[in-house]
């Protein structure tokens, strides 16, 4: 059992906790993420190390409400436990000093950037990050990256908050007015399929961090297969990171949607049950 | 493991066993027919996942015991792995005493309740039982063997082997499949402090997330756990040696010997194009999904499984047949076995290629799959595949199969298993760059001994052997123990 020493709720739809988790917060680096299964009956799904401290052995999870677990963790109290946590799994970030960085998260994908955006500061990049969502509410560390950031930019689908668009055209807007050598774009395979697209036409080199679905985690199902150059990878063990411009997104998005029905079903249930 | 047969005939030189035997003429016992394990009937079971085989009842176990006719020299053990002293325990089946039985079969055997299940024994000792050479079935030594296990476990009284006094050395053992278990218990008893260490969220490895509850039920493994931490033995899971923590950690921790049984947990495709279309799965995602997370029970438990109609399943093994039969149980109208080779060469236990083909799988041989097609969603809805034929024979002995010519067709399809095999689990090796391994992946050990390149660190079970039985991984844990005793007592 692993103990929630501290819940923070970040807009409506996203939460923070602090979980003991003294060997993985000693092991783990920026990119990786644990696999966590709350309860007996649970799905293991995973998700992204956020933070860790190593002093009191805790982990900082950054959960957004999408389906049935995420939504069960949501309402989660500190106090409670989590019957079982495992990692740090996939690969650390490839972390280097390049020159100037992008660092683009979309709604859910912020999380998963946190840490990456702070190692790519403290090895000596500059820094620019953009967080996009479709609205306000689903803004969540601005505050958190601002304190390393050296520039800081929010886009809204609804204009609701910071600038209003896509962040595709934040993107474009900085490629267009100074040089970047990277770009680190975290968030749903959609955002992350165009953004490859568009640093494609600009030839500068590009990761994003998938989240395909996944069952154990380390190498050992296939769930989270994806094409890559025309190969077969699995996310959990060959990444999670990738060259953007290798990707087969069309075929991820499709295989996103595998348990659609399954999901639709186990939300509905869900939500009855808790009234 | 040579068979100690001095010993075996001072235990089959006691009074009762002389009795016993002169009770009843060879004749009078070879006469009797091999007792038929009932079974749940193929047409209902297809349906549910409650156990197929249903036990010897008290009678049935002791008229088959009383078959075995008490050999001086009993062949069969020597098929066994773990040697277990086999007309040792069925005569005490047959005396009416199981409790003694299953403290025979614990002598060798930690699982006697899982091998009794799962041991292809029509190939290891039952092959070798006298019965065959009179042209007679043989005596029916797995089922016995699960009769006195499981009445042990009913009764309530199951015993916990002995263990010696504590030495204070500290053993781990990386996973827990029936390997790791195996050398844990063995190590335990030599008073060793042996702590299991296990990735997923449950113990046993392919027993808990490979085979499936029909055939062998969890509540059976569970059980055999308790024991083991009975008798003192640590278990931690949801850690992966190698990333949570390293064996240099480890070290530091103060453990002095390591044994790698981390298996062969890694599917194996066949790259042939449309293979990622959605409803394509691995074995080991479609049995972990079903056994381990449940999934036959969505939406009580979370974790969900796409339930197809028409279901193909790749490959010959046990693992093609326990994914079949899977498909069926999931309301599949058409689950189909599709097999390279022919029927002859198939790998999996005879038995349950029998099952199988009771419960309704069609099997399709010599038929090879080289496409899959999917419609606008990305799911596969039908598969090409091609004919074969068996051509010379190949490094395994067996006939290679050859593609015939202009023989392609077409299957619908809305779920597609790959049952092929597994490639041994690289997270050890890779986090130990110092540690020996073959091209194929698995660790290199002396094979008398089980120690590997390192000296402190032992393998077994399928990451050596890359894929193999339940109870040849188990005769390794035994093996490594005794050797990582002598390494460590030695020192
Ligand atoms: C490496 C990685 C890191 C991630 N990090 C984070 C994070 O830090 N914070 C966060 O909020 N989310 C993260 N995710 C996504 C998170 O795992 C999913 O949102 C979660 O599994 C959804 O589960 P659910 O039961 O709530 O929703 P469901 O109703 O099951 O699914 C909603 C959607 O989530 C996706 N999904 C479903 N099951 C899985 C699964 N087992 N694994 C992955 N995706 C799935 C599907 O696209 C689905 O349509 C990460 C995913 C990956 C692969
Ligand atoms: C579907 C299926 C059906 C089968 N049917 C039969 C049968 O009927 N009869 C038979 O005799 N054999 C059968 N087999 C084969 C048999 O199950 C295996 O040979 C046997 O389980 C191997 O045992 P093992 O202990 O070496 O490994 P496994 O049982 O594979 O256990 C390895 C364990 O190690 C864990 N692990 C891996 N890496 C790490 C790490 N780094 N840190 C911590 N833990 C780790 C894994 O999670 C796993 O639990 C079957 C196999 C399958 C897949
Ligand atoms: S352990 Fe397996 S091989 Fe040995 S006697 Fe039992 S069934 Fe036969
Ligand atoms: S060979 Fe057959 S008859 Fe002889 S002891 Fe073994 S089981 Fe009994
Ligand atoms: S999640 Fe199972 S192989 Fe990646």
């Amino acid at each position: 059992m692993y103990k929630i020493i501290e819940k923070e709720i970040l807009s409506e739809h996203v939460v923070k906790l602090v979980i003991e988790g003294q060997a993985i917060a000693k092991s783990r680096k920026a990119g990786q993420f644990v696999i966590v299964k709350i309860s007996e009956k649970g799905e293991r799904i995973p998700l992204t190390i956020a933070d860790a401290d190593t002093q009191s052995g805790t982990i900082t999870l950054i959960i957004q409400k999408v389906g049935t677990t995420t939504h069960k963790m949501f309402n989660l109290k500190k106090g409670d436990s989590i019957m079982d946590l495992v990692g740090p799994l996939g690969k650390a970030t490839k972390i280097e000093k390049v020159g100037t960085v992008i660092a683009a998260g979309g709604g859910v994908g912020i999380a998963p950037l946190y840490p990456i955006a702070k190692a790519l500061k403290e090895a000596g990049n500059k820094l620019i990050v953009i967080l996009a969502a479709r609205s306000k509410d689903l803004i969540i560390l601005e505050k958190e990256m601002s304190a390393f950031a050296d520039e800081i930019m929010i886009m809204t689908d609804d204009g609701s908050y910071g600038q209003k668009g896509l962040i595709t055209t934040g993107i474009e807007n900085i490629i267009k007015r100074e040089k970047v050598n990277e770009v680190v774009a975290i968030g749903p395979a959609i955002m992350m399929k165009f953004v490859a697209l568009l640093t494609q036409k600009y030839k500068i080199p590009t990761i994003v961090s998938l989240n395909t679905i996944m069952v154990d985690g380390t190498g050992m199902c296939g769930a989270c297969r994806i094409s890559v150059g025309g190969k077969t990878k699995f996310v959990c063990v060959d990444g999670p990171e990738f060259d953007a411009h290798q990707v087969d997104f069309d075929e991820m998005l499709k295989r996103l949607n595998a348990y659609k029905k399954e999901e639709e079903i186990s939300y509905s249930n869900y939500q009855k049950e808790i009234g | 493991m040579p068979v100690n047969y001095e010993e075996l005939k001072k235990d089959r030189a006691q009074e009762w066993r002389d009795q016993l035997r002169k009770s009843k003429g060879a004749k009078e016992r070879s006469n009797i027919d091999r007792v038929k394990m009932p079974e749940n009937p193929p047409l209902k079971r297809n349906r549910n996942f409650f156990e197929v085989n249903k036990g010897l009842s008290e009678k049935q176990a002791i008229l088959e015991a009383s078959r075995c006719i008490d050999c001086p020299t009993p062949t069969c053990i020597s098929g066994c792995p773990v040697n277990i002293n086999i007309p040792g325990f069925i005569k005490y089946i047959e005396k009416g005493d199981f409790l003694k039985s299953a403290e025979v079969l614990k002598q060798t055997n930690a699982l006697p309740a899982i091998c009794g299940r799962v041991c292809p024994q029509e190939t290891q000792c039952e092959i070798k039982c006298i019965y065959n050479k009179m042209k007679k079935p043989p005596v029916a030594i797995g089922h016995l063997e699960r009769f006195a296990s499981d009445s042990e476990r009913n009764s309530g009284n199951i015993s916990i082997p002995k263990t010696a006094k504590k030495n204070n050395i500290k053993v781990a053992v990386i996973g827990s499949g029936p390997s790791g278990l195996t050398m844990a218990g063995e190590m335990v008893k030599l008073g060793y402090d042996v702590t299991v260490f296990e990735a997923l969220h449950e113990y046993g490895g392919v027993l808990v997330y490979g085979i499936p509850e029909f055939r062998l039920p969890k509540e059976i493994v569970r059980t055999e756990i308790g024991v083991l931490e009975k008798m003192g033995v640590d278990f931690r899971k949801n850690i992966i040696v190698g990333k949570t923590i390293t064996i240099e950690e480890l070290k530091v921790e103060g453990y002095k010997g390591f044994y790698v049984s981390s298996g062969a947990g890694l599917p194996k495709f066949m790259n042939i194009p449309g293979e990622n279309l959605i409803g394509i799965y691995s074995s080991n995602e479609y049995l972990t999904r079903v056994n381990l997370m449940k999934a036959f029970k969505f939406p009580e438990y979370d974790t969900p499984i796409v339930r197809g109609k028409h279901v193909a399943v790749l490959g010959g093994g046990n693992t093609a047949m326990d994914s079949v039969r899977t498909a069926k149980r999931l309301g599949a109208e058409r689950a189909m076995i599709i097999y390279r080779r022919s029927e002859k060469e198939m790998p999996a236990r005879i038995e349950e290629a029998h099952h199988a083909k009771e419960e309704g799988i069609e099997f399709m041989t010599l038929t090879n799959p080289i496409e899959y097609f999917g419609d606008s969603e990305g799911w596969v809805k039908s598969m090409r595949v091609q004919k074969m034929k068996l051509g010379e024979l190949d490094d395994s002995g067996r006939r290679r199969p050859v593609p015939i010519a202009g023989s392609e067709y077409d299957i619908d399809v809305d779920i597609v298993v790959v049952g092929i095999g597994t490639a041994p689990n690289p997270i050890i090796p890779q986090s130990i760059p110092e540690l020996e391994v073959t091209r194929w992946g698995t660790v290199v050990v002396d094979e008398n001994t089980m120690q590997s390149s390192i000296p402190e660190i032992f393998a077994g079970g399928d990451i050596v052997r890359g894929g193999a039985t339940v109870i040849l991984a188990m005769g390794d844990g035994k093996i490594a123990a005794e050797h990582m005793h002598e390494y460590l007592s030695g020192k």
